[in-house]
C-alpha cells in the first residue's frame, strides 16, 4: 500500500498540522482551526477580562465616579427606548394581569367588602383620635421630627423597569435628579412602603425594594411598644420578619407595622415616622432565642407596582 | 455580516423587553428570563463567539439601563452564550433536543453563578431565595425556548460550517 492514496475522515483531528491544512489558510493567521480556536479563546478572555473591571469599578466608586457618571449617562440616553419597551408591553401586561386577577375577583371581593366596613368604622375613630391629639400636642407644644406625608413632597414616578435578577430586588422609575430625588429617598405607593432610591440618573432612579436582601428598616408596632427591624432576609416567600423585638413585648396577628422613624443626634432614619408596612401575620417564640420573631406581611404587591411616589424632603426641612 | 447586525438588534430589543416588560412578570411566583433564552438560541445558531457577545452586550445594556451593578449580568451572560456555542459545535450538534438541554442547565448554571458571585462580593443574599425558584424558572426558560427556537433561527440563519477540510488525503 505504500505510495497510495488514503482517503481517512479527519474530523476532530488537527488539519492545519497537515501540510494542506497550513497551505489553505491564505486569508490570515485565523483562517486555520487553530487560529479559530486562538481568536475564540483571546476574545472570550478579553471580554471576561473586560466585565471583571467593569465589576471592579463598578464596586468601588458604589455610584460616585467616572463610571457611574458615564452608567447615568448611559441610562438616561437608553432611557426613551426603555419607555417605549413599556408603553409597547403594557396592553399585554393588563391583558396578563386582567386574566391573572379573574380567577381571584370573586373572593377578592368578599374580602373586600369586609375589610371596607372595618375600615369605615375604623375612620371615625381615628377622626376623634386626631382630633384630640391636635389639641394635646398644641397644649404641650410637642416638637416632633420629620414627619409622613405632612414634611415631604412626593415625586410620582412610573415604574419603567424592572430588574430580574434573582440576588437582587428592584425597580427603576422615571424620576431623577432633575425632579429632586436623590440617592436615600423613601418610596411609597398608596398602600405603604416600597424601598429606597440606592442609584439616580438624571431621569431615572433604581429603587431598591424592601424585599431586597440588602434592605432593613427600622419599625413599630402601632398600639404596642414593640419595634424592630424588618427584612426579608429568612422569611419565606414575599413575607417580612420583624426582627430584634424584645420577648417583654406584646405582638399579635393582626397588629400594624409603620416606620419607626427614629432620630439620634446626628443620625436619622432613612424613613420618615408613620409610613405603613403591613400586618402581622404569626408571632413566634422559641425558649433558645433571646427575641421575638414577628412576620409580617406587606401592604404592597411588590410584583404589580406600576406607579410610586418618591419622598422628597421639603426645603428648610432638617 | 447581515446575521450578526440581526442577532445584535435582536439582543438589543429583547434586551429593552426584559428590562421594561418581563422582568416583573409573576408566572407562579417566578420571572423568564427572555434574554438568557435569546443569547442562548444566538449562540445555538451563531457561535460561541456570536454567543459571547450576545451575552456581554446584552447583560451591559441591563446593567445599565436598571443602574445596576456593571459586569455582573455581562460576565454571567457571556458566559453563558459561549458555551452554549461551544456545545452547538460539538456534543450538541444534531441533537434535537440539546438547544432545550442547554437552555435548561444554563438557566440553573447562571442562577448559582449568580448567587457565588453576588455572596463573594460581599452582598448579603439569602441561598433560599435566590436558589428556592431556580428550577420552575428554568422549565420557564425551556417553555420560552421552544417557542422561540424556530424563530430566532429563521431570523439569524444558520452559521455557514467552517471551511475546513472534512477530509485529508494521507500520502505514503
Amino acid at each position: 500500500m505504500l505510495g497510495a492514496s488514503v482517503r481517512r475522515t479527519a474530523q476532530g483531528q488537527h488539519p492545519s498540522s497537515t501540510s494542506r491544512g497550513s497551505r489553505s489558510s491564505p486569508g490570515g493567521p485565523f483562517r486555520s482551526p487553530t487560529g479559530r480556536a486562538l481568536r475564540r479563546r483571546l476574545v472570550l478572555g478579553v471580554l471576561v477580562l473586560a466585565a471583571v473591571v467593569l465589576i471592579s469599578l463598578s464596586y468601588r466608586e458604589d455610584g460616585e465616579g467616572p463610571l457611574s457618571g458615564a452608567q447615568a449617562f448611559a441610562a438616561d440616553a437608553v432611557h426613551p427606548l426603555v419607555v417605549a419597551a413599556d408603553r409597547v408591553s403594557q396592553p399585554f401586561r393588563d391583558a396578563y394581569g386582567w386574566l391573572d386577577d379573574l380567577f381571584d375577583a370573586k373572593s377578592d371581593a368578599e374580602e373586600l367588602k369586609r375589610e371596607n366596613q372595618k375600615l369605615r368604622q375604623q375612620v371615625a375613630q381615628n377622626a376623634f383620635a386626631l382630633t384630640e391629639y391636635a389639641e394635646l400636642q398644641s397644649l404641650l407644644d410637642f416638637r416632633t421630627g420629620p414627619r409622613f406625608p405632612d414634611d415631604y413632597d412626593g415625586v410620582a414616578a412610573s415604574v419603567v423597569a424592572r430588574p430580574s435578577e434573582a440576588f437582587s430586588r428592584a425597580l427603576v422609575v422615571a424620576a431623577g435628579t432633575r425632579d429632586g430625588v436623590e440617592v436615600d429617598d423613601p418610596v411609597v405607593a398608596g398602600d405603604g412602603l416600597v424601598g429606597v432610591v440606592t442609584r439616580v440618573s438624571e431621569t431615572t432612579s433604581r429603587v431598591t425594594l424592601l424585599l431586597d436582601d440588602t434592605s432593613a428598616v427600622s419599625a413599630e408596632v402601632v398600639g404596642s411598644t414593640a419595634s424592630g427591624i424588618v427584612q426579608h432576609r429568612g422569611a419565606p416567600g414575599s413575607a417580612l420578619i420583624l426582627d430584634r423585638v424584645p420577648k417583654s413585648e406584646s405582638v399579635e396577628a393582626g397588629d400594624l407595622v409603620v416606620t419607626a422613624g427614629w432620630r439620634s443626634r446626628r443620625l436619622a432614619s432613612l424613613y420618615p415616622r408613620g409610613i405603613p408596612i403591613g400586618t402581622v401575620t404569626s408571632v413566634g417564640r422559641s425558649d433558645t432565642d433571646i427575641w421575638t420573631q414577628v412576620q409580617v406581611e406587606p401592604f404592597v404587591d411588590f410584583e404589580a407596582i406600576d406607579a410610586v411616589l418618591v419622598l422628597v424632603r421639603k426645603r428648610g426641612e432638617p | 455580516m447581515i446575521g450578526a447586525l440581526r442577532a445584535a438588534a435582536l439582543v438589543l430589543v429583547v434586551a429593552l423587553v426584559q428590562v421594561s416588560a418581563v422582568g416583573g412578570a409573576d408566572v407562579g411566583g417566578v420571572a423568564p428570563d427572555v434574554l438568557l433564552v435569546v443569547v442562548v438560541l444566538v449562540a445555538w445558531n451563531r457561535g460561541a463567539l456570536a454567543g459571547a457577545w450576545a451575552g456581554f452586550a446584552g447583560g451591559l445594556l441591563v446593567d445599565t439601563a436598571t443602574l445596576g451593578r456593571l459586569g455582573v449580568t455581562s460576565l454571567l451572560l457571556l458566559l453563558a452564550g459561549y458555551w452554549a456555542g461551544r456545545y452547538a459545535e460539538t456534543t450538541g450538534r444534531g441533537r434535537a433536543y440539546a438547544p432545550y438541554a442547554a437552555v435548561l442547565v444554563l438557566s440553573i448554571g447562571v442562577g448559582l453563578a449568580g448567587y457565588a458571585l453576588t455572596a463573594l462580593l460581599g452582598d448579603p443574599v439569602d441561598a433560599g431565595h435566590v436558589l428556592g425558584p431556580l428550577v420552575p424558572a428554568a422549565v420557564l426558560d425551556v417553555a420560552l425556548a421552544l417557542l422561540l427556537h424556530r424563530l430566532i433561527r429563521r431570523l439569524l440563519g444558520r452559521r455557514p460550517e467552517p471551511a475546513e477540510p472534512r477530509e485529508v488525503e494521507l500520502l505514503g
